[in-house]
C-alpha cells in the first residue's frame, strides 16, 4: 500500500526567489496536501524579499524584515544548489551537488540575472551588481562615509542604491545614458524632478552619459570612472544597475520554446505542457517583467491551474512603486506618449505634487505618480481592467476621492487575479 | 441698512439693491477730485474750465451748440439748477435726460389726455383695486416692494384679480390670474379693443364723458376700425380669443380696476399712442381719480418724476410750464428775470447724440448717467462723444463706459452723500437726507451747476446757500401766476415759504400742495378738472401699428432689452455688490428652448446677437417663458465690465414720434452661436491687474476676489508656458508658486497661483465651449485672504469640494443671502410653501422679489416628488410647515 504521499503529484519548483515563494504558498493554500512540492535555489538563504535590500542597503531595514516565511505546509526546500538539466523524457532536474529529483510537473522560476555593459573594467574590485543578499554584503562595508561611488544606470535600482550608498555616506554620482532617469517608467517631467529630489540630497548625476572605462588601481581595485566625453569621476565603488536578463538557459537546453524568456501561455504553461514558467524568466504575449506584482500574478494564476481552478492570466500591469526617503513614486503601464495618446497633467509646485496619465481610446494605459501615490493600485485597476474612463476623466487625475461614482465593478475572481497587491508592486 | 417703517411708499422694505446699498459704499471707484484730461485739478480750475469751454463754444457756434444730458439720478433741486441754467440764462432746451428712455411715453401720454404730466392715483389705490392691470411691467423684479404689497392685498381679499401683458412669462405674470403673451407691440390693438369691448357692453361713463372729456367719437371710430371685434384682436395680438374675451369681460365688470403700465408700453415707436389707448379706456369709464382705480405710470427711476416736474426734458420748460406756450415762456422769464429765454424745444436724447456725432454741439456735460452704455445705437454714442471738442461729466465714479470719454470729470455726491428731495410715481415729494460725509473733494450737483453758473457771469441768479433755497425757489416758481389761463396742476406754492428746519424736516407729502396747505393730495381726476383749456381730459384716437422696424428674413428674431431682479441701470453701483452680483453674474440671452435649438446654439453657450446697428454677445439661457421668436437681453452691462455684453450697442435707436423715447423693447436682430472654441474663468487677488486678453469676457465681484467669465477664438499660449508674470494678459505679483491641471486633448486647463504663504492669488480655468463646467464652487471658496493646504489645492484645481460636500449653489434670496442649496435641503425637510421657506431660511422675507422662484423650487420638487411616487396622494404631505428646521 502506497504512502498518501505517493500518490501526490510531485511538483519541483527551479528557483527560490520571490515568485517561487509566492507559487509554493498559493498552492499549498489552496490545495494542502495534494501535492509534494520541492523548491530548488541557488542562494543559501531562504527565501527573502528582493525588493528590500535597497532597505537594507540603507539602513532602514534589517535582514530579518526580509524574511518572507514558510513557503507553506509540504513544501520541501533544497538551497544552496544550482539545477543543471531537465530531463523531459525521464521527468527529473538535476543538481549541481549531483541529486536528481523527479517531478510530474515542473515550474521554472529562474529569475533573471544582471547585464553587465560591453565596458572595460567590469572585474575590478569594488565592482558589484545590486541583485543579491550578497551583493549588498559586498557593499555594506565598501560604503563608508566620504567613499567615492559610482552608479552606472539611473534605473529603479541605480537610484535605489544610490541613496542607500548616500545615506551609508559615500558621495554618489549616477552616470545614465539616457536623458532623464527612470525612462522605462517615467516620462521627463517626473524623471526631472526626481533628479531634483535626489540632488537636493547631494547625490550628483551626469545624464545622457555613456560610461566608457572602469578603471583600477595597481592593487585592481577600481579608482574611477571614465566617460566618453572624457569626465573622469572618482570611484572607489562602482555599482553596475543597466538591466537585467531572463535566465533561460535550462529552458533552452532542454528544448522549450524561448525569445527573450520562456515562452508561456495563458496559463503559464511552456512548450511543454507539464512545464510551467513564472515570475522574470517567462515571456508572456512577448513580454518579460521585471517586476514584483507580475511575478505575483504568474505564481499565482500559475498555482490555481495546478489547484484545478484555471486561471486566465493575460498579462500584468507594469508598475513601479519607488519609495526612497519620503518620495513616493509610481508608474504603471506606458510611458511614452505615441501620437494617439492623450496626457493628463497635474502639477503643484507646491508640495513636489506631480501626476502624468496616458489614455488611449478611452482607456487608461499609463500612469506616472510623484508625491503622492495613494491612488497607485486605482489606477492600477484601470489601466489592468482596461475600463473605458470616459465619465471619471474630469477628475481622473485628482484620485479616487474625488469621483463620487464607484469604480466599475468586476467580479471576485477577476479581482483576484488582475489587481496587483500594490504594496508589494516593486522591482525584484 | 434698514428701510424708514414710517414711510408711506415702501413702510420699511427694501429692495434687494437697497438692503446691499452697504456693500456698495467703499471709494475705492469712487471720483474724489476733479480732473482734467487726466489731470487732477482743484475746483477753481475746473470749474472755469468747464464755464470757459461752454462760454467759447456758445460766443462761437451759438447756444443750441452746448448741451446737457442729465439723469434720474439727481436731486429734484440739482435738476431744477440745470434746467434753469440750459433754458433760463445759456438760453437753448439742449438739456434731455435718461428719463427720456423710460418714461417720456408717459409724460407725452399724460400731456395728450391730461393737459398735464400727472399721475391722478396713488399707490393705495393698488391695494383697494378689485382688478390689477399690468401691462409692460415685470413688477416682481422691477417694483418689488410694490409687487409685494399688490400680491399681499390679494392675499387679504383672494377675489382681487390681477391680469399681466406681457410678451414675456417672467416672475410677475406668475402671479397673474391670466397672463396675456401678447406680440411684442401689439397692445394699442388690444386696448383699442378693450375700448370697443366696453362701449359695446354699455360701461361707458357718459356722465363723467358728458362733463368732462372730449374725443370720445373721434377714438372710437379709430378703435372700431383697428379692432371691430375680439376675433380682430386675437389675430393681431396672437392670443386665444378666449383670453382677449376673458380679459374684456374682467374690466368690463370691475369698477375698480388699475391699469399700470413701465417699459414695456414706453420704450416703443408707438409708446405715446399705447399710453393713450390705456387712459382712453380709464377716462371713457370714468376709472380714475377714485380709489382703487386709474391709469398708472410706474416711474423707472429714483426720481425720473422729480425731474419731470421741473422741466428736465428737452420737449419741457419748468414746472409743468409748457415751452410750446408764449405765455409760459414769459412767466419763467418774469421769474427768473432770465437774460436769454429759450423759445423753442431743444434736442431730445437720441437727437441729441446724433446731432453730436454730426458735429454740431460743441460743448455736452453729462450728469450722473452713462449713455455710452444706455443709450441705443451705443456705437454711434461713442463716435459723437469720441467728435465733441468738449466732455465733460460729473458722476461719483472714475470709470465707467462715458467717463472714458470725459476731457473734464467731475465728482459729485453719490445717492447716501445726497441732500435733496425726490419724487415718486404717485407724485410723492420725499426728502433725501445725508448718511454719509462726502469723501474728497466731492461737491453737490447743484452747487457744481450754480458755480459754473457763477463763472458765465450769473451770480445773483445761482446765489443758493443750500438745497433748501433751491426747493423754495422751485416751489415759488410752481406756484407763480398759477392761475386762470395759466393754472397749472403742479403747484408746490405751499410748500415755497418752508424755512430751513421745515425743509429739513419734510414728511413725504403728494403734489399738489397749493398755497396756504401743507397737506397733499392723494388722487386727481375723479372730479375732472383737467389742466386743459375747457378742463376736459381728451380721448385720443389711437391705430395699432407696427413696429417701426420689423423683423425681415435677415433679421428675424425680436430683442427685447431690460432689468434683471438684482441690477441697476449700467452697474456702477449694484456690481460693487458681491451679493447682488450673484443672482444674475454676467448678460445672458433668454430664448425658447425650441428657438435655440432651431439656431444651432447650446444652452450655456455663448451666441452674437448683431443687427444693423451693431454687436452684442451673451450666454445662452433657454426660457419656456420666451415667445418663439423673441429674445430677452439684460440693459446693465457694459463695455467697462464686459467685452461685448454692452447690448445697446445692438439696439434699435427708433424713437416714438411724440415723445422722442426709443424702442427698446424690439429690435430685430439675427442670432448666432459666437465663434468661440473656448470658455473659462479667472479668479484673481486684488494684486492681478489688466483686462483678460481674449475675444470674450465679463467682469463680476466675487466679494473676496475679482472674477472674470471669459471665452475666446484662439487657444491662449499663456496656458502651456511657464508662469511668467503674466497670463491670459493679466500682470500677476512677481514670487509665486504655480499648480496646475492639463488635459489638452479634452481641452481643459487651470492654473493655480500662490503666494509664498500658500494665499491664492489667481485660478485659471478653461475648458472646451460645449463642456458643462459647475464654477458656483470655485467662485465660493477663492479667497486671497485665507492660505490654503494641499488638500485644497488639489480641490480648486479639480473645481469640487475635497470631502464631497455639496456648493452652494446660486443664489436665490439677495436680501438675506439664501442660495439655492439651503433651500432645496429645506423642501426635502418639509417646508412645502413660499411661506414656510421664508421662516425656515428666511428666503423671500425680504423684497419678496424671489417669491416666485421660491415657488418653482417647490413646485419642481413637488414635481419629482410625484413621479417618483414618494408623495403620493397626501396632499396633506406637502401642506406641512417647518418651523422646526434649523435655517
Amino acid at each position: 500500500m502506497n504512502s498518501p504521499s505517493d500518490l501526490c503529484a510531485r511538483v519541483v519548483v527551479v528557483g527560490a526567489g520571490m515568485a517561487a515563494h509566492r507559487f509554493c504558498s498559493t498552492l499549498s493554500a489552496l490545495a494542502p496536501g495534494r501535492f509534494r512540492v520541492t523548491m530548488i535555489g541557488e542562494e543559501t538563504s531562504a527565501p527573502y524579499n528582493r525588493v528590500g535590500l535597497s532597505s537594507l542597503l540603507a539602513g532602514e531595514a534589517a535582514l530579518h524584515d526580509l524574511h518572507l516565511g514558510d513557503p507553506g505546509q509540504g513544501v520541501e526546500s533544497v538551497l544552496g544548489t544550482r539545477v543543471t538539466a531537465i530531463d523531459r523524457i525521464a521527468r527529473r532536474v538535476t543538481c549541481a551537488d549531483g541529486r536528481s529529483i523527479a517531478w510530474d510537473l515542473l515550474v521554472l522560476a529562474c529569475g533573471s540575472q544582471p547585464v553587465m555593459p560591453p565596458i572595460s573594467g567590469c572585474e575590478a574590485g569594488g565592482v558589484h551588481a545590486f541583485r543579491t543578499l550578497d551583493d549588498v554584503h559586498a557593499l555594506l562595508p565598501a560604503a563608508s562615509p566620504g567613499t567615492p561611488a559610482v552608479v552606472i544606470g539611473g534605473g529603479l535600482l541605480g537610484l535605489e542604491a544610490a541613496h542607500g550608498l548616500a545615506l551609508r555616506g559615500a558621495t554618489v554620482t549616477v552616470v545614465h545614458l539616457a536623458s532623464h532617469l527612470m525612462e522605462r517608467q517615467l516620462d521627463a517631467g517626473c524623471g526631472a524632478r526626481l533628479a531634483e529630489q535626489f540632488s537636493a540630497r547631494g547625490i550628483r548625476f551626469r545624464l545622457g552619459a555613456s560610461t566608457q572605462a572602469i578603471h583600477a588601481d595597481a592593487s585592481g581595485r577600481a579608482c574611477e570612472v571614465l566617460l566618453v566625453d572624457g569626465e573622469r569621476i572618482p570611484a572607489d565603488l562602482v555599482v553596475i544597475a543597466t538591466g537585467v536578463r531572463p535566465n533561460i538557459g535550462l529552458a533552452q537546453a532542454a528544448g522549450l520554446d524561448c525569445g527573450r524568456g520562456v515562452i508561456v501561455d495563458d496559463w503559464l504553461r511552456t512548450s511543454d505542457e507539464h512545464i510551467f514558467a513564472i515570475g522574470e524568466c517567462s515571456e508572456h504575449r512577448g513580454r518579460c517583467y521585471g517586476l514584483v506584482a507580475p511575478a505575483f500574478e504568474q505564481a499565482e494564476s500559475c498555482a490555481r491551474t495546478l489547484a484545478g481552478q484555471p486561471g486566465d492570466y493575460s498579462g500584468s500591469s507594469e508598475s513601479t512603486h519607488l519609495k526612497v526617503s519620503g518620495v513616493a513614486l509610481y508608474s504603471a503601464g506606458c510611458i511614452q506618449a505615441t501620437a494617439e495618446d492623450e496626457e493628463i497633467r497635474l502639477e503643484d509646485s507646491g508640495d513636489g505634487f506631480y501626476r502624468r496619465l496616458l489614455v488611449r481610446d478611452d482607456r487608461l494605459v499609463g500612469a506616472v505618480l510623484y508625491g503622492d501615490a495613494s491612488d497607485a493600485s486605482w489606477y492600477a485597476g484601470l489601466i489592468q481592467r482596461s475600463d473605458p474612463v470616459g465619465e471619471l476623466r474630469a477628475h481622473l487625475a485628482f484620485g479616487q476621492s474625488f469621483v463620487a461614482a464607484p469604480t466599475v465593478a468586476v467580479d471576485d475572481r477577476r479581482r483576484q487575479a488582475g489587481t496587483p497587491r500594490i504594496e508589494e508592486t516593486e522591482v525584484l | 441698512m434698514h428701510g424708514d417703517d414710517a414711510h408711506p411708499a415702501n413702510r420699511g422694505r427694501l429692495c434687494s439693491k437697497g438692503a446691499a446699498l452697504a456693500e456698495t459704499l467703499g471709494h475705492a471707484t469712487r471720483l474724489l477730485v476733479p480732473e482734467i484730461d487726466g489731470q487732477p485739478v482743484d475746483w477753481e480750475t475746473a470749474l472755469a474750465y468747464v464755464a470757459n469751454g461752454f462760454m467759447r463754444a456758445i460766443a462761437e457756434h451759438g447756444p443750441e451748440s452746448v448741451a446737457f444730458y442729465v439723469s434720474g439720478q439727481l436731486l429734484t433741486e440739482d435738476y431744477y439748477a440745470a434746467n434753469k441754467l440750459m433754458k433760463g440764462y445759456i438760453g437753448a432746451a439742449n438739456i434731455d435726460t435718461n428719463s427720456r428712455l423710460c418714461m417720456s411715453s408717459s409724460v407725452a401720454g399724460h400731456v395728450r389726455a391730461f393737459g398735464a404730466d400727472v399721475v391722478p392715483g396713488c399707490y393705495e389705490d393698488l391695494e383697494l383695486a378689485d382688478l390689477v392691470v399690468m401691462t409692460g411691467s415685470n413688477a416682481a423684479w422691477c417694483h418689488p416692494v410694490l409687487w409685494q404689497r399688490i400680491i399681499a392685498a390679494r392675499r387679504a381679499r383672494p377675489d382681487m384679480r390681477i391680469v399681466v401683458i406681457d410678451p414675456r412669462a417672467t416672475a410677475t405674470t406668475e402671479d397673474a390670474d391670466l397672463h396675456l403673451a401678447l406680440h411684442p407691440g401689439s397692445d394699442v390693438l388690444l386696448f383699442n379693443g378693450l375700448f370697443v369691448h366696453l362701449m359695446r357692453s354699455g360701461r361707458l361713463d357718459s356722465t363723467f364723458l358728458a362733463a368732462h372729456v372730449e374725443g370720445r367719437d373721434d377714438a372710437l371710430a379709430a378703435a372700431l376700425a383697428d379692432a371691430p371685434d375680439p376675433s380682430a384682436v386675437a389675430l393681431g395680438t396672437g392670443l386665444s380669443r378666449n383670453d382677449v374675451e376673458a380679459f374684456y369681460a374682467l374690466f368690463a365688470h370691475t369698477e375698480r380696476t388699475v391699469t399700470c403700465y413701465s417699459q414695456g408700453v414706453n420704450q416703443s415707436s408707438a409708446g405715446t399712442d399705447k399710453v393713450n389707448a390705456i387712459i382712453n379706456c380709464h377716462l371713457a369709464t370714468g376709472r380714475i381719480g377714485r380709489p382703487g382705480m386709474g391709469p398708472f405710470s410706474l416711474t423707472g427711476q429714483p426720481n425720473a418724476m422729480g425731474g419731470r416736474e421741473v422741466g428736465g426734458l428737452a420737449t419741457q420748460l419748468a414746472a409743468h410750464l409748457r415751452l410750446d406756450e408764449p405765455a409760459h415762456r414769459a412767466l419763467a422769464q418774469a421769474f427768473w428775470a432770465s437774460p436769454r429765454m429759450v423759445d423753442r424745444p431743444g434736442l431730445k436724447a437720441v437727437e441729441l447724440f446724433d446731432a453730436m456725432a454730426d458735429g454740431h454741439i460743441k460743448a455736452i456735460w453729462i450728469m450722473g448717467t452713462n449713455p455710452v452704455v444706455s443709450l441705443p445705437a451705443a456705437d454711434r454714442v461713442r463716435a459723437a462723444l469720441a467728435r465733441c471738442p468738449l466732455v465733460v461729466v460729473s458722476d461719483c465714479v472714475r470709470v465707467n463706459d462715458t467717463l472714458a470719454h470725459a476731457h473734464v470729470r467731475l465728482p459729485a455726491l453719490a445717492w447716501l452723500e445726497k441732500d435733496g428731495t425726490v419724487t415718486n410715481s404717485e407724485r410723492r415729494i420725499s426728502r433725501q437726507r445725508p448718511l454719509l460725509t462726502a469723501p474728497g473733494l466731492a461737491r453737490a450737483d447743484w452747487w457744481i451747476i450754480a458755480q459754473v453758473g457763477h463763472r458765465m457771469g450769473w451770480v445773483q441768479d445761482f446765489d443758493w446757500r443750500g438745497p433748501a433755497d433751491v426747493f423754495r425757489e422751485h416751489a415759488r416758481l410752481s406756484a407763480f401766476r398759477n392761475e386762470g389761463s395759466l393754472a397749472r396742476a403742479f403747484n408746490l406754492g405751499g410748500l415755497a415759504d418752508l424755512t430751513d428746519d421745515a425743509y429739513q424736516g419734510l414728511a413725504p407729502v403728494q403734489w399738489p400742495v397749493p398755497p396756504g396747505s401743507q397737506q397733499g393730495t392723494a388722487r386727481l381726476f375723479g372730479h375732472g378738472g383737467f389742466p386743459r383749456s375747457g378742463g376736459r381730459a381728451r380721448i385720443v384716437a389711437v391705430s395699432h401699428r407696427q413696429p417701426h422696424q420689423t423683423t425681415t428674413a435677415e433679421w428675424p428674431f425680436i430683442l427685447n432689452t431690460g432689468r434683471v431682479r438684482d441690477h441697476w441701470h449700467t452697474l456702477t453701483r449694484t456690481a460693487l455688490s458681491p451679493r447682488l452680483s450673484r443672482h444674475r453674474a454676467e448678460p445672458a440671452l433668454d430664448l425658447h428652448p425650441e428657438d435655440i435649438a432651431g439656431l444651432g446654439l447650446r444652452e450655456g453657450g455663448i451666441a452674437q446677437v448683431e443687427s444693423r446697428w451693431g454687436v452684442t454677445m451673451a450666454r445662452v439661457v433657454a426660457d419656456p417663458g420666451q415667445r418663439r421668436g423673441c429674445a430677452f437681453m439684460p440693459m446693465h452691462w457694459t463695455e467697462t465690465l464686459s467685452s461685448r455684453g454692452r447690448v445697446n450697442a445692438a439696439v434699435n435707436p427708433h424713437s416714438d414720434p411724440i415723445s422722442g423715447q426709443p424702442e427698446f423693447k424690439y429690435t430685430p436682430v439675427r442670432i448666432t452661436p459666437a465663434p468661440f472654441i473656448w470658455q473659462g474663468i479667472l479668479l484673481c487677488a486684488p494684486t492681478v491687474t489688466g483686462r483678460p486678453d481674449c475675444a470674450f469676457h465679463v467682469r463680476v465681484n466675487g466679494g473676496s476676489h475679482t472674477r472674470y467669465i471669459m471665452a475666446g477664438t484662439d487657444w491662449p499660449r499663456s496656458l502651456t508656458e511657464r508662469v511668467d508674470g503674466r497670463v491670459l494678459g493679466m500682470t500677476l505679483p512677481s514670487g509665486l508658486r504655480e499648480a496646475h491641471y492639463t488635459d489638452p486633448a479634452r481641452g481643459h486647463a487651470r492654473r493655480l497661483f500662490m503666494d509664498a504663504d500658500e494665499h491664492p492669488v489667481a485660478l485659471l480655468a478653461l475648458w472646451p465651449d460645449g463642456a458643462i463646467i459647475d464654477t458656483d464652487w470655485w467662485s465660493s471658496t477663492f479667497d486671497p485672504a485665507h492660505p490654503i493646504n494641499a488638500a485644497m489645492r488639489r480641490a480648486l484645481l479639480a473645481g469640487v469640494p475635497p470631502d464631497g460636500a455639496t456648493t452652494a449653489g446660486a443664489l436665490i434670496c439677495a436680501c438675506h443671502g439664501v442660495c439655492a442649496g439651503a433651500v432645496t435641503r429645506a423642501i426635502e425637510a418639509g417646508c412645502a410653501s413660499v411661506e414656510a421657506l421664508g421662516r425656515s431660511t428666511g428666503a423671500g422675507t425680504g423684497c419678496g422679489s424671489c417669491r416666485p422662484e421660491l415657488r418653482r423650487l417647490l413646485d419642481s420638487s413637488q414635481h419629482r416628488a410625484l413621479l417618483q411616487g414618494t408623495m403620493g396622494s397626501t396632499t396633506a404631505t406637502a401642506a406641512v410647515d417647518c418651523l422646526a428646521v434649523p435655517g
